[in-house]
This record gives structure tokens, C-alpha cells and sequence, in this order.
């Protein structure tokens, strides 16, 4: 359900687009048969928006046939009052044991390219 | 290809081109390449490329996002108008279409340029870039780069900016903070504007500021008012603490 065809998760298809012909190109690579993306829970990636992009994004690219892996990676954060560490669905959750809102998040803001699984291909 | 930042618009492709009439029928290999690499590095690194821009012309760069008709553009022209004596300014405006806000800045005798992203919903550090190679905004000055009207996307694009300054307005919820948090928990200036409209709008300003603190625990607030002007010197108390950072510096 994405709201506006204009949207920043397209973006970040190209973003990942760019990256991974970049590395395709360093490993002398015929064809992309795979790509592994982090994206956290907290990332602010709409997925059904991202999966809309992606599928606009990759058209005619290297990536049009890979298959693609995203590891959702759940929010966690550290109250910087307790130092507890606790799952977090929203960035401005409290800490579940003091309540207060001055927390770190530790895990889940991950936006990356992990690996790519290519083809090589003939030096050329 | 743009030959500063090697971006390429062009969508080259890596595989078998042969104008010769057969297929290459060997196996490839198979690899695993390990790239760790974020998504926004490129825009990250552009954005650091226009902070040290900033900072060795000694520019104070702010970035100002909002939901569209918060009054940016407002905030901006009253801002221009009175401190004209004492600052110097650029302003960068960010839209997907037109140039109507940049008339409206220029009618200010202020040095502008519109950016329009078309169908982007954000500005980002290529942008920028480009916008300041065009203008070349003047040393010693506050530049203020107008972000497009939009409370999601623009939150993940660093510009390079010292600040980031998020306006509500008073028509809006009280709620936006909840909403929309990470505009509200990467900026490091709320300012709440439309002050002059409270006793005709149900917006609770204590509830407002506790949802921004929830979201960004500490984050000064400013309340003010571009009609009727009241709030507008402690906007400006605040930007000119800024500039002398920036000459500290």
C-alpha cells in the first residue's frame, strides 16, 4: 500500500542498484543470481512501497532476475538512564522498566547491501 | 556522467554483448561477494563533501523541512526581511515543480535557486551539490536549503547541513511528532508556527511538546507566529547563536 508514487524507498532501489553494479563490475561479474539486503525495523522503509520500486527500479538492470534476500532486522534499544536493552516497534518508545524516553537505538536503523552471490563472466 | 561526483545516469549493462551470431555456452562460476555496504554511502559521502564546503566558506547551512504549508516559505521571507542588515544570506528552495517559492524569496533581494526534483519527494546531497556549484553562495553567510514539503523521506538524506530545523504548524495535529518520528528525531530545532491561529484551532501546545520529547528528549522548541510576529526573536536569538558557533569554529 504505498500512498504517493513519489517515494523515497525508489531511491533506495537505485541506491542498491548502484552499489551492486559497481560490485558486480569489481568482481569481473557476468550476471547477478542474488542480492542480501538488511533493512531494519526502524529504517524507514515501507516494504510494500520498497517491493513496488524494486520491481519498477530493477527493469532492464543486472538485478532483474536476481533473487533477493532482505533480512528484517528487529528495533532494539539501550535506556541510557538504566542501560537495559529492550525491542523497540516505534523509535520513540520509553524504556519498558523507568519509562523514560532518552534511549539508543542499538539495532534495527540497518539500510545496507550485505552480499551479492554473481556469475563471473569472461574478461572482457 | 557528471564529472564531479562521477555520478552516471546512464544504465550501461556488464553482460554478453556480441555482435557476432552465437552465445557464450560456458559455465560461470559462482561467487559470493561480500559488500557491507549502505545503502546511503553515496549520499552520505556527498553530504560530507558539502559540509567541508560549508564550513571552510564559513556557511551556516540549514535545512528546513516540514509537511507542505507549515510555513517555510513564510518563516523564510519574514526571517530574510528583518535580519537583512545584519546576516547575509542564500537560500536554496527545493520543490517538485515551479519556482513560485524562489519569487518569493528573490522579492526579498535575497540570492535564491530552485531546485526541482520533479517527481522527487526529497532533496538530497547530489542536489545540493549542484545547486552550489550554480549559485556559489557567498562566504560568511546563514544558507538556508528549503527541503521539498514532506515529513518522510527527506529525514534519511543528510545534505550536509549544521541544522535541521522541523516547523509545525498549529492547523496540524498535535500528534505529528508521534506520526512522523524520525523527521522529528533527526532534527535539532522545532519550531511551532501559526501561534497567532491557537484560539481558533484545537492543537494542545503542551501535548505538541511532549510528543517532540518523546520522540527527541531535549530538543529546543520555538514557538512563533509569522503574521503577528510574536516568538520570531527568539528564532532569531537562536540562528544568531548558531553563526557565532560557526565563527568559533
Amino acid at each position: 500500500m504505498h500512498k504517493s508514487k513519489t517515494m523515497h524507498e525508489l531511491s533506495i532501489v537505485m541506491g542498491i542498484l548502484e552499489i551492486a553494479r559497481k560490485e558486480a563490475a569489481m568482481a569481473g561479474a557476468a550476471s547477478i543470481d542474488e542480492i542480501e539486503l538488511d533493512i531494519g525495523a526502524l529504517s524507514t522503509v515501507d516494504m510494500d512501497a520498497f517491493d513496488f520500486a524494486w520491481n519498477q527500479g530493477v527493469k532492464g538492470t543486472l538485478l532483474a532476475g536476481a533473487q533477493r534476500k532482505v533480512n528484517r532486522i528487529e528495533g532494539r534499544a539501550r535506556c541510557m538512564d538504566c542501560n537495559i536493552e529492550f525491542s523497540i516497534r516505534e523509535i520513540f518508545e520509553p524504556c519498558p522498566a523507568c519509562g523514560e524516553h532518552f534511549i539508543d537505538i542499538v539495532k534495527g536503523k540497518e539500510l545496507r547491501v550485505k552480499s551479492l552471490v554473481v556469475e563471473e563472466g569472461l574478461a572482457h | 556522467m557528471c564529472a564531479t561526483c562521477g555520478c552516471s545516469s546512464d544504465s550501461h549493462t556488464h553482460d554478453h554483448s556480441h555482435d557476432h551470431g552465437h552465445d557464450h555456452g560456458h559455465d560461470h562460476p559462482k561467487t559470493i561477494v561480500q559488500v557491507e555496504q549502505d545503502v546511503l554511502h553515496q549520499n552520505n559521502l556527498l553530504a560530507q563533501r558539502n559540509r567541508g564546503y560549508f564550513e571552510a566558506k564559513n556557511i551556516l547551512a540549514l535545512n528546513l523541512v516540514s509537511s507542505p504549508g507549515s510555513g517555510k516559505t513564510s518563516l523564510l521571507e519574514r526571517t530574510l526581511t528583518d535580519l537583512k542588515e545584519e546576516l547575509r544570506f542564500a537560500v536554496i528552495e527545493g520543490d517538485q515543480r515551479t519556482t513560485r517559492d524562489a519569487d518569493r524569496i528573490h522579492a526579498t533581494g535575497t540570492r535564491v535557486t530552485q531546485i526541482n526534483t520533479g517527481k522527487g519527494c526529497h532533496l538530497d546531497a547530489h542536489m545540493v551539490l549542484h545547486a552550489l556549484q550554480g549559485m556559489k553562495p557567498p562566504g560568511n553567510s546563514v544558507l538556508f536549503i528549503e527541503n521539498v514539503g514532506n515529513l518522510v523521506c527527506p529525514s534519511m538524506f543528510d545534505l550536509g547541513e549544521a541544522e535541521r530545523v522541523v516547523i509545525i504548524s498549529v492547523t496540524e495535529g498535535d500528534d505529528k511528532p508521534l506520526k512522523y518520528p524520525d523527521m522529528f528525531s533527526s532534527s535539532t530545532l522545532c519550531i511551532i508556527n501559526k501561534t497567532d491561529l491557537l484560539p481558533y484551532v484545537p492543537f494542545s501546545v503542551q501535548d505538541c511538546k511532549n510528543h517532540i520529547h518523546q520522540v527527541k528528549p531535549g530538543m529546543p522548541i520555538i514557538e512563533l507566529s509569522c503574521t503577528s510576529g510574536e516568538g520570531l526573536s527568539e528564532w532569531y536569538q537562536w540562528l544568531k547563536s548558531k553563526v557565532l558557533v560557526a565563527e568559533e569554529a
